[in-house]
């Protein structure tokens, strides 16, 4: 565990990627197993113990400290773990270390109801920096600022593998990942072959600024429902989200109408009612996301299907290094043999110029459109983001101007300043009414003078949310407004972010509540 | 006895000794004012008469300049203003740093100002003064400040600078106390290489070494090209660390001695590698061990965090409250 909390605390101040790299590779080399694989399923965020959540964490601190200075050192740490780790009685540091793997497999077999009380007793056995590892470790929730890319490379680069070939079998490997590790040290290579299992997907880059050559892209819509992937193997049938989640379970309706072998790339839609039978909203949708099952009455509400876009494998053939518009044309032929309900095509979209393209994609005010995408039509299918290759234009975001309302303080890096703010529009009453929240979309020297605006303008304290005087006005950019029953303008935004201070503007000329009514779709 | 509320009352600008008609370490100027020590968030300028410890005088002169009147009082010697006594004893804090002590009419004051308890190389050791009304300051007034032996910090430093003998390492460390702290603890530490200063603290350096505190040998970095600062310890005010200044620097790992450095958060905001929980205040356990050491009858607390330390007070049944002082609590000075 010292190994582990001095690697945890080590990537905290480290800045440098590459730094960061050879401080995981290091430790991967020098640790054995089980140990590693437990900390590469940490760093990867693949590690999830059902009975230890933060709840637990926080009642465990309850017992050794006053309610009120825990409540009042959260505020100030901005971290729960970091809190606990912070503030819990030293014991003195015992000659034994506590095995990683030992750990593990008590969180994985511990009741919820005793979860509280054993993670006690690895705090009464740890340093500060060792009880803050093991926090992050037990509730999943490391937030190291390492992406799951990193700590494979990492992984690839201290057994001197390729990155890319640790991504094709990484799905369909378990923590803690005896068999990758036997490959790196000179063993074969994990053979997944029989099971289901995700491939890293091919991404887009945003199309900024210039245009391409459409004689070399075909142009195709960008679906605003979830990108998924539909794999079928003997009579095995998997959906997998856009970061490898299984989400099969909450999609019957697809994995039981799915035929065919092989692996498919489409976007995960619901049909509206209102949409006559068409592709609804992403709020739709969202409905049916982060289910573990789904009644009949949501089934029959709101079906889904799929939207394909690519096929990676057709049957056993795997197709991702042929070029675009080969496994194009075989998509359009394995269609034919699915069912229409479930699975359609999504159509090429027919422009001479990027002058049409951009009229064809401003008039589509379509529930489900985002935006357009482009596609080299000789491209292979790689993983990750290449440049070059695809491309994503949006939609421009819709913005409307705010009023800021409350600002609560950040998390993590963001600790001490008011980052998160809440802001409201008018009412035909002239009563000033929240529409949203948003934390980002400003620089750092914006920050810095939003934090002090808060600071300089506070009306109230309740905990760690200021209200402010009512003066300053936000112009937010979202990407779309849908009705809401839960709020009290009626009114929820997607993806609302800061796009400028509009110092200049008084508060009395901010939007209506009435005008973002007119945005709903 | 004399009711404590009809002599000394706090106001946001300062404490006022109402039969002396002095201020404790005001925010503004004032006709007479008793200082503490020398930090800018005490000592300010523009007063009339001044009484603060010699050590402090000399630091607010080469920092400030000079008042009209200054009287210099030595620890543990006392004055009388307007039938108050008042005496200075060590607080710990920096060099020169006293508690003030107020006695009238048979009740006793003491003002902390800044303090700490653990031992340091750089100034004299803070000394208990019992009272009835003990005004504290709360700087790391919740329980996850817990400062680490300094030791431990000090051998985190030699220990990276060792595995780093291409580079420096760069500790940001504010210009009165801290920096001096730091050298000092090195040398306790056996270290005697030369240590290397932004011109920011070379004359503060410089007033210490006057006052018997022995920091080795210091160079400027000024004038050294990079191949003489590798391998070298250099310190520099916080604002530095980030500045274009440290550009001349080969390849430093950016370093940061401070109790706000015990949150990785502050740490990381600053972009500090290598935090160092080294601080002039003292910390939880030392706040609450000295509330139940000087056991008053009365706590006031002056900055800081006080809502967690008056609900300690209140838990363990000591009578409390806040004095909400403004202009308190420069974050680089802790």
């Amino acid at each position: 565990m010292r190994a582990f909390a001095a690697l945890i605390t080590q990537l905290g101040y480290t800045r440098s990627r590459n730094a960061k790299v050879a401080l995981i590779a290091d430790y991967l080399r020098a640790t054995p197993d089980p140990d590693r694989g437990w900390a590469l399923a940490a760093l990867t965020g693949e590690a999830d113990f059902a009975a230890v959540k933060s709840s637990a964490v926080r009642a465990m601190a309850m017992e050794r400290v006053d309610p009120e200075l825990f409540r009042l050192s959260r505020d100030f740490v901005g971290d729960t773990a970091e809190t606990v780790a912070l503030i819990w009685p030293e014991m003195g540091t015992p000659a034994n270390d506590l095995r990683l793997a030992d750990a593990v497999d008590s969180f994985a077999s511990v009741s919820r109801a005793r979860a509280p009380t054993l993670l006690a007793e690895y705090m009464d056995q740890l340093d500060s920096d060792g009880r803050y590892a093991l926090i992050k470790l037990a509730t999943g929730a490391m937030r190291v600022g390492i992406s799951a890319r990193l700590a494979k490379t990492a992984f690839a680069q201290a057994f001197g593998v390729d990155v890319d070939a640790v991504e094709e079998v990484w799905h369909a490997l378990a923590p803690p990942y005896a068999s990758l590790f036997a490959w790196g040290e000179g063993g074969p290579r994990p053979d997944p072959e029989g099971t289901p299992y995700f491939r890293p997907f091919m991404l887009a880059h945003p199309l900024e600024d210039g245009t391409v050559d459409l004689a070399d892209y075909a142009a195709e819509w960008k679906w605003d429902g979830i990108r998924i992937q539909i794999v079928r193997i003997g009579d095995q049938v998997k959906l997998f989200s856009r970061g490898g989640d299984d989400i099969t379970a909450a999609f019957p309706d697809i994995a039981a109408n799915m035929p065919v072998e092989g692996v498919f790339d489409g976007e995960l839609l619901v049909r509206g009612q209102a949409q006559m039978g068409e592709a609804a909203s992403f709020n739709a949708l969202q409905q049916r996301l982060g289910r573990k099952t789904v009644s009949a009455k949501m089934l029959a509400e709101a079906p889904a299907f799929v939207r394909l876009y690519d096929v990676l494998i057709d049957g056993t053939e795997d197709l991702r290094l042929l070029p675009w518009h080969l496994r194009r044309a075989r998509l359009e032929q394995r269609v034919t043999a699915l069912p229409a309900d479930r699975f359609d095509l999504s159509q090429i979209i027919a422009a001479s110029d990027f002058g049409e393209l951009g009229r064809i994609r401003d008039g589509a005010r379509d529930a489900a459109i985002e935006g357009v995408m482009l596609k080299r039509r000789d491209s292979l299918y790689v993983p990750g983001r290449r440049v070059g290759l695809w491309y994503k234009c949006k939609r421009d975001p819709l913005t409307a101007d705010c009023v800021m309302m409350y600002a609560q303080r950040g998390s993590g890096k963001r600790s001490s300043f008011y980052s998160d703010y809440t802001f409201g529009c008018w009412t035909e009453d002239g009563e000033l009414v929240p529409v949203g929240k948003a934390y980002s979309g400003f620089s750092d020297t914006e920050l810095k003078w939003l934090d002090k605006f808060v600071r300089q303008n506070t009306l109230n304290r309740f905990g760690p949310v200021r209200e402010v005087e009512k003066s300053l006005v936000l112009e937010v950019a979202f990407d779309s407004i849908h009705e809401s029953k839960r709020h009290k303008s009626g009114i929820a935004m997607r993806f609302p972010r800061i796009a400028r201070l509009r110092r200049d503007k008084p508060a009395a000329e901010a939007d209506t509540v009435a005008a973002l009514k007119a945005f709903i779709t | 006895m004399a009711q404590t509320q009809h002599w000394i009352e706090p106001f946001p600008h300062g404490i006022y000794v109402r039969p002396a008609d002095a201020w404790i370490d005001p925010s503004r100027p004032v006709p007479r004012a008793l200082v503490t020590h020398g930090h800018a968030d005490h000592a300010r300028g523009g007063h009339g008469a001044v009484w603060a410890t010699p050590e402090t005088l000399a630091i607010i002169n080469l920092r400030y300049g000079r008042y009209a009147d200054e009287h210099a009082v030595d620890y543990g010697s006392s004055i009388e203003l307007g039938g108050v006594r008042i005496s200075f004893h060590p607080a710990g804090h920096v060099l020169g740093s006293a508690q003030i002590r107020l006695e009238y009419q048979g009740e006793t004051v003491v003002v902390t100002g800044d303090f700490k308890r653990r031992p340091d190389p750089s100034c004299a050791p803070f000394e208990l003064v019992p009272c009835d009304i003990f005004i504290t300051e709360a700087t790391f007034g919740l329980p996850v400040f817990r400062h680490p032996p300094t030791p431990d910090e000090i051998a985190k430093l030699l220990a990276m600078l060792h595995a780093h003998p291409q580079g420096c390492v760069l500790v940001g460390a504010y210009a009165l106390g801290k920096a001096q702290r730091v050298i000092a603890e090195l040398r306790d530490a056996g270290f005697e290489d030369p240590i290397y200063l932004h011109g920011a603290l070379e004359k503060m350096c410089a007033l210490y070494a006057e006052h018997g505190i022995d920091l080795g040998e210091l160079r400027p970095v000024a004038g050294a090209d990079k191949s003489e600062l590798m391998g070298r310890i250099i310190l520099a005010p916080p604002s530095a660390l980030a500045d274009r200044w440290s550009r001349r620097l080969p390849d430093p790992v950016t370093s940061m001695a401070s109790g706000w450095m015990r949150v990785r958060a502050r740490a990381q905001q600053r972009g500090v590698e290598l935090p160092l929980i080294i601080s002039d205040h003292a910390d939880w356990d030392e706040l609450t061990q000295t509330i139940r050491d000087v056991a008053p009858r009365e706590v006031w607390v002056t900055h800081g965090r006080e809502e967690a330390l008056l609900r300690w007070c209140e838990l363990h049944q000591v009578k409390a409250r806040a004095l909400a002082l403004v202009g308190r609590e420069d974050e680089d000075d802790a």
